[in-house]
């Protein structure tokens, strides 16, 4: 009996159609994977040509994620290889810099100041605080470890 | 104009769409009723520097269109009813500012459609006006940056979410003599069923199209089989089974009858999910391809139920739940009055 008002949204479960999980885990895992390999090679080359240690690579490494990210965003595939990839493409720094750009890209018509800056961690935003206080709570917790032990 | 027991108007005198125009984006031109529309943009951004001003376009050359088809200037036409889903209104707004008639802004979402052909009906046929410009529009990247997310952003997809369909429609509504004709409304009520998904809007309204059509056949006393066609706005491929389902239970049977805007102005192939959704939707498939059956004759007596959700950006993140309405025209076509 669709016609209940009380329990329609659960009674119209049968009508939906079902999320694919297994096979989107497979696509964002493989696709996510690609990301993380590129940026494998990315660590090696700079590690190899420019001399940088393991732990330093880190950075151009993902600043150069983030470059390629962002100018694909502004030649609108990044929004197309995400249609396929899901998380894959949303969990990596990639996703970051993807949502930064869409942001100051929408907003851009609204000028520099209160359209582009203004809006442009309006997605990432979240992200930015969470990762901060979650740093600093475990860097509490490990200041108050090491003076026990 | 005289009421038909509670939410049906059937209007006295003979109220005609004289003349309609319609301009699309790029996906509904390739779509499959690609070949109904009289202006199709190569590009999402139809020659402008931002998505607002896209919108606008689109509008402007509907309205031009359907006036040019009239054989009428903006001076000959004594209210413009307009709306869209951007906040304000402002494509309607703008475009109100350029032509210059007097203006009465409309909102009901994506019902607008339906709304605005209600109204102008109503006032033509009451004698507040000879002749009543309509237009809506929706934009896919206007609707995205309102209702979701920036338009490049890789966000995760939905199966039940819609795409909102680029274009405007326009329609003159007056009482000289055309070929199709607008002869009842049935104004909806508004109904929240309890679904709090943005994402799943056909499953919401679904209740709200079904409230409407389930009153106009009360009200009018008609069975679905009187009707060529029972077209419902943007209810997608996951409201529309739900939709006949509500009315099976309750002993009104429309399978054959119905179709969704949302459905028919994209192949299954486009990547548009669950289907189109937006103020155009019901537009251009009713001024462009609807219009067209109805002048050949080929259709003789559709109604439209445009549905439409009436939620903001705000509600959604607050948790509400989403109030839907549905507002249904009934055009006739005048070669088949002896129907």
């Amino acid at each position: 009996m669709l016609n209940d008002p009380k329990n329609y949204s659960d009674n119209i479960k049968p009508y939906l159609p079902k999320v694919p999980y297994v096979r989107n885990c497979l696509k964002a895992f493989v696709s996510g994977g690609l990301i993380c390999v590129i940026g494998q090679f990315l660590q090696v080359f700079y590690i190899h040509f420019f001399h940088f240690t393991k732990a330093s690579a880190g950075n151009p490494t993902s600043a150069t994620l983030i470059l390629i990210a962002s100018l694909m965003t502004g030649c609108g595939l990044y929004d197309k290889i995400a249609r396929f990839s899901g998380a894959g493409s949303i969990v990596p720094v990639t996703g970051f810099a993807n949502s930064i750009t869409s942001a100051a890209l929408e907003h851009k018509s609204e000028g520099i100041v209160l359209g582009v800056a203004t809006n442009l961690f309006s997605l990432a935003g979240s992200v930015i605080v969470f990762g901060v206080v979650s740093a600093a709570v475990l860097g509490i917790i490990r200041l108050f470890l090491a003076q026990a032990f | 104009m005289s009421r038909v027991k509670q939410q049906t108007w059937r209007f006295d005198h003979p109220i005609y769409l004289s003349a309609t125009g319609t301009a699309v984006g790029p996906l509904e031109a390739r779509g499959p009723l690609g070949g109904t529309f009289d202006k199709a943009y190569n590009t999402l951004s139809c020659g402008e520097k931002n998505w607002s001003d896209a919108e606008r376009t689109l509008m402007r050359r509907a309205v031009a269109y359907c006036l040019a088809k009239a054989g009428r200037k903006e001076s000959d036409i004594d209210l413009f009813l307009a709306g869209d889903l951007m906040d304000q209104t402002v494509t309607s707004n703008f475009i109100a500012r350029e032509n210059r008639i007097p203006y009465l802004g409309m909102f009901g979402a994506c019902s607008t459609s339906m709304e605005t052909i209600a109204q102008a009906a109503q006032l033509v046929d009451s004698d507040y006006a000879d002749r009543v410009l309509c237009a809506v529009s929706s934009h896919n990247a206007t609707a995205e940056r309102q209702f979701r997310y920036p338009t490049e952003y890789g966000g995760p997809l939905n199966l039940t979410q819609t795409f909102t369909v680029t274009g405007a429609g326009a329609a003159l509504v007056s009482r000289e003599s055309g070929n199709v004709r607008v002869t009842e409304a049935t104004l909806g009520r508004v109904i929240d069923w309890g679904i709090s998904d943005p994402n799943n809007m056909g499953a919401a309204m679904a209740p709200a199209a079904a409230d409407t059509i389930w009153r106009h056949f009360q009200d009018t006393g008609r069975s679905p089989d009187d009707y060529d066609l029972i077209v419902t706005g943007d209810l997608s491929r996951v409201g529309s089974p739900i939709l006949k389902e509500l009315l099976l239970e309750k002993g009104l049977d429309i399978t054959k009858q119905h179709q969704d805007c949302g459905l028919m102005v994209y192949s299954p192939e486009q990547p548009v999910n669950a289907g189109g959704s937006g103020c155009a939707c019901s537009a251009v498939v009713t001024f462009g391809y609807l219009y067209r059956r109805l002048t050949e004759g080929s259709l003789k007596r559709v109604i439209v139920v445009a549905t439409g959700a009436l939620l903001n950006k705000s509600t959604t993140k607050e948790k509400d739940t989403i109030p839907c309405i549905a507002h249904g025209v009934v055009f006739e076509s005048v070669k088949g009055a002896n129907r």
